[in-house]
């Protein structure tokens, strides 16, 4: 059943790398992770790669696979042709490590600048009540996986490591996409903080993000631009400032 | 000493899961300067897998629910032999865990009147699962991570509560018997580290990476398990694993990834390659009164649940395993080597697709296959250990010789007994991670001398990881890992019988000693050969409790079955398992008695359910107990709390 095909996979550190190739069997339904992981077990025991759970759900193994980012999980062999090469390299937007792991404390800085849920005064644990219809626009954000496809793909950091201190990406434009429909979060400048100390006004809407999620949040639909243009609502038109104020929904 | 990073704590919770994110925050609250480590990237642990939900008795959807109700039904699952207590403290502290969450942000899916709804599943009498879609986990383990990163927003930092990502614990450090530190390493760097602290919290999930076919993700080596035992600590019943009925069989890349138990709950039923629903056939006499004998009378209870019997898909995960083995066995299979679930045949494809995304999704893309329209191929996967770090049912503080050293989550024993029930997992992570921070903080408070980690082992723990790096010409750790699987799959797995579990036990000896020498070439900075070498440590010493135990208990019950010794046995009942490592590191295995149950949480049940369970001398002195105190058994006792 299995067959022989070539993989060209980096190699290298922060000091420099390069494409190392590989054959490799490949069996019936696998995915570029499983071959990755052969490699480890036959032929490159410290060839590094992160992952855990193997089926799209913790975004651990984020990579590009011939330059397209994606999570190898989630990648089947059979989307290539029979003799096309594999080439597969670390995320691009962050710095590498080892092989294909890459530093991404960049995320986790900025989801501690984030300003968290704050929670209603008036409301003790347990009385919490909201319409499904209300919750589910943030749920659709809270799906994310954190693989940080978005981010990397997202060329306003991308090839600009410059922008980095002054942008959170994708991934927390839908944290505040979130946070701000929430209906009973506390807070009500979450799209200015979006604007003021996210970085929103970088992004132009290009929708790669949206392209590269595993999980198909409409990052940029659902997020960025309802984001975007409440902002604009909200600057210049106080009455609807005041009126988001008073008329807070409480399901 | 070896020059190495050093960090001082209060509390150091090891692992990042649920358990260990909750034990954390409690701890900080507590005001303990606090230290998570996790071998992962902070937000990656197994946690996120938890499809299902948590099962707290809530009555948000059937009124009727409460804590005893949730009790029994814990009780039943586990085969009478849980640590009644932990149930107990469980079912009704669970509510208020799964409300908590509410308040750092978690967004559940609701009821029409705008509460947190509650999903039926397998063993649950009343719809009890807290869940979002099929991705509860994520949902959970998003939301302490959001609140851990809310609370260093407080403090200005992460100078009180500190994430140490992708970094191993080898060893623990002890002052005489009381806990003093742990030495881990940076995967990044492969550059050791040393914390200094008087408490542990372990919370490291389980050991299922000892097996082939496998729901788990690499982390579940049984680090925690072995650090407690090389600690002084001991594990309770570690024969007790929980194969899920429903892994992915197809394709093979995927073979063990888990179907959530929710297909079921939301109307999937189990066909065999006849096209037969075969539950019916194997509904045992314990259960024969809570669920449907026809197929109408099932299909009936999924929107009148008070007036019909549960359908028998969603019989206890032991249960419904060993059918689909005897299914295949009995040459009833798939193709691939399963069963099928279909859901497709019974629910509008709109359904399918709101109650079951990620399944929806994970088959779609993995094998290929539109759930709406097909039925999945499905069979046992190792999947939960039941067995784990014996604790005090309160404190959560680990027992045998040790001092400060708590466990919570998977890593810990004795709440599940003999089989866990679905949705007992992300809530008992909650609630006895809570109690292990909370007990960890007082036992720092009443602390005199703070504790001194001796140089020497400082030094020893590194010369030991360091091993296989400089050793030369050793075996290859996928290879020895591989045939540790294969031992552990074959001779230790869901049927077992007296000839192949000694058959394990000489292999493990054999394989101990081939760990012993492995090499990993390739450097310090993230070099998995290296991690996997560390970790074939810790699986061996788990996997030869798990095979000891299991040669042990002549019975069958929940997670372990002998096929040599096919009945329940109440004599066994009476029985804990209990492992410690000897002076040599050799295990050691002594019977202990399980604690008796109190009267008022006994009355719970029917005298006839008893029976089922019970010796004759059990049910003697439970005539006189209940006599003398709540009356009747069968009354529901009022809660004295």
């Amino acid at each position: 059943m299995g067959s022989v095909r070539k993989f060209r996979v980096w190699r290298g550190d922060a000091a420099g790398g390069r494409l190392e190739d590989f054959s490799v069997e490949v069996n019936e339904g696998e995915v570029v992770l499983d071959i990755i992981h052969r490699l480890q077990a036959t032929q490159a025991p410290d060839l590094a790669v992160r992952w855990n759970c193997k089926a799209g759900k913790c975004g651990s193994c984020s990579m590009e696979i011939n330059g397209k980012p994606g999570l190898g999980c989630m990648t089947r062999m059979s989307v290539f042709a029979d003799g096309e090469t594999v080439t597969v390299t670390p995320l691009r937007t962050f710095p590498v490590i080892r092989d294909l792991v890459t530093d991404v404390s960049f995320n986790y800085v900025k989801a501690r600048e984030m300003p968290a849920f704050a929670p209603p005064a008036d409301l003790k644990p347990g009385e919490y009540r909201m319409k499904q219809v209300d919750v589910e626009r943030s749920q659709e954000f809270r799906k994310c996986i954190e693989c940080f496809l978005c981010q990397n793909t997202c060329h306003v950091i991308r090839d600009h490591d410059d922008n980095k201190p002054a942008f959170a990406g994708p991934r927390f434009f839908i944290r505040a996409a979130e946070l701000d429909m929430h209906p009973l979060d506390a807070r009500g400048d979450r799209k200015e903080t979006a604007v003021d100390e996210q970085g929103l006004g970088y992004c132009n809407i290009t929708k790669c993000c949206t392209e590269v999620c595993p999980e198909h949040i409409k990052i940029t639909d659902n997020a960025i631009i309802p984001l975007k243009e409440r902002v604009v609502d909200r600057r210049y038109d106080p009455l609807v400032w005041l009126g988001s104020k008073i008329f807070r929904r409480t399901a | 000493m070896t020059e190495l990073e050093k960090h001082s704590y209060d509390v150091v919770v090891i692992g990042a899961g649920g358990a260990g994110l909750r034990a954390a925050i409690e701890a900080r609250l507590a005001g303990k300067k606090t230290a998570i480590i996790s071998k992962s990237l902070f937000g990656k642990a197994h946690t996120v897998m938890a499809e299902g939900g948590a099962a707290a008795a809530m009555g948000n959807v059937n009124s009727k629910d409460n804590w005893m109700v949730h009790f029994r039904d814990t009780m039943r699952g586990g085969k009478f032999l849980n640590n009644f207590r932990m149930a107990e403290l469980h079912a009704k502290e669970a509510p208020d865990r799964v409300w908590e969450l509410e308040t750092y942000g978690a967004l559940f899916d609701r009821t029409p009147d705008g509460r947190i709804s509650q999903r039926n599943f397998g063993g649950h009498e009343y719809p009890r699962l807290a869940h979002v879609g099929d991705r509860t986990g994520l949902e959970l383990i998003r939301t302490l991570q959001q609140k851990i990163v809310s609370l260093q927003q407080e403090d200005g930092g992460d100078d009180r509560l500190r994430v140490f990502a992708e970094c191993t614990v080898t060893d623990l450090l002890l002052d005489g018997s009381r806990i003093a530190g742990a030495v881990g390493y940076y995967r990044e760097t492969g550059e050791f580290v040393l914390f200094e602290t008087p408490a542990i919290v372990l919370a490291t999930g389980g050991v299922g990476k000892s097996y082939k076919v496998t729901s788990n993700s690499w982390e579940y080596t049984g680090d925690g398990h072995a650090l407690a035992l090389r600690a002084g600590a001991t594990l309770i019943n570690m024969e007790f694993l929980q194969f899920h009925p429903t892994g992915m069989v197809w394709p093979p890349s995927v073979k063990g990834i888990l179907v959530t138990e929710s297909v079921r709950g939301d109307g999937g039923v189990l066909k065999n390659s006849d096209g037969k629903r075969f539950m019916f056939d194997y509904v045992p006499d314990v259960f024969r009164k809570q669920y449907a004998e026809t197929e109408e009378e099932a299909d009936r209870w999924y929107t009148d649940p008070d007036n019909n019997r549960r359908p028998p898909e969603l019989l206890p995960r032991d249960e419904v395993a060993r059918a689909i083995n005897a299914e295949v066995k009995a040459g009833r299979g798939t193709p691939a080597g399963g069963v099928y679930l279909d859901i497709a045949s019974r629910r509008p494809a709109e359904y399918i697709l709101k109650r079951l995304p990620s399944m929806y999704h994970q088959f779609k893309e993995l094998a290929d296959v539109d759930i709406t329209e097909a039925p999945m191929e499905i069979g046992p996967t190792c999947h939960y250990v039941m067995g784990g770090v014996e604790v005090d049912p309160d404190t959560a503080a680990a027992g045998g010789t040790v001092e400060g050293l708590f466990a919570a989550g998977e890593v810990s024993g004795g709440m599940h007994g003999s089989n866990r029930l679905g949705g007992n997992s992300l809530s008992d992570l909650l609630v006895f991670g809570k109690r292990a921070g909370e007990y960890a903080a007082l036992y720092v408070d009443r602390l005199g001398s703070r504790p001194a980690a001796p140089a020497a082992a400082v030094d020893a723990a590194v010369e030991a990881a360091l091993a296989p790096l400089v050793r030369e010409n050793g075996e290859n750790p996928f290879d020895v890992w591989s045939d540790l699987q294969q031992v552990m799959q074959d001779l230790v797995g869901i049927i077992r019988r007296k000839s192949e579990l000694e058959e394990s036990l000489k292999l493990l000896v054999d394989l101990k000693e081939r760990i012993g020498k492995v090499s990993a070439p390739g450097g310090r900075r993230f070099n998995p050969g290296w991690h996997l070498a560390i970790d074939l440590r810790n699986m061996v010493l788990v996997s030869e409790c798990t095979a000891r135990a299991a040669l042990e208990r002549e019975e069958s019950r929940g997670g372990h079955t002998r096929e040599d010794f096919p009945q329940m046995d109440a004599k066994w009942r009476q029985v804990n398992l209990v492992c410690s490592v000897g002076q040599a590191g050799e295990v050691e295995l002594v019977r202990k008695p399980v604690p008796t149950i109190r009267p008022e949480l006994l009355a719970l049940f029917e005298l006839s359910e008893l029976k089922k369970y019970m010796t004759d001398e059990e049910l003697a002195m439970l005539g006189d107990a209940s006599a003398e105190s709540t009356g009747r058994p069968g009354q529901p006792a009022k809660d004295g709390e």
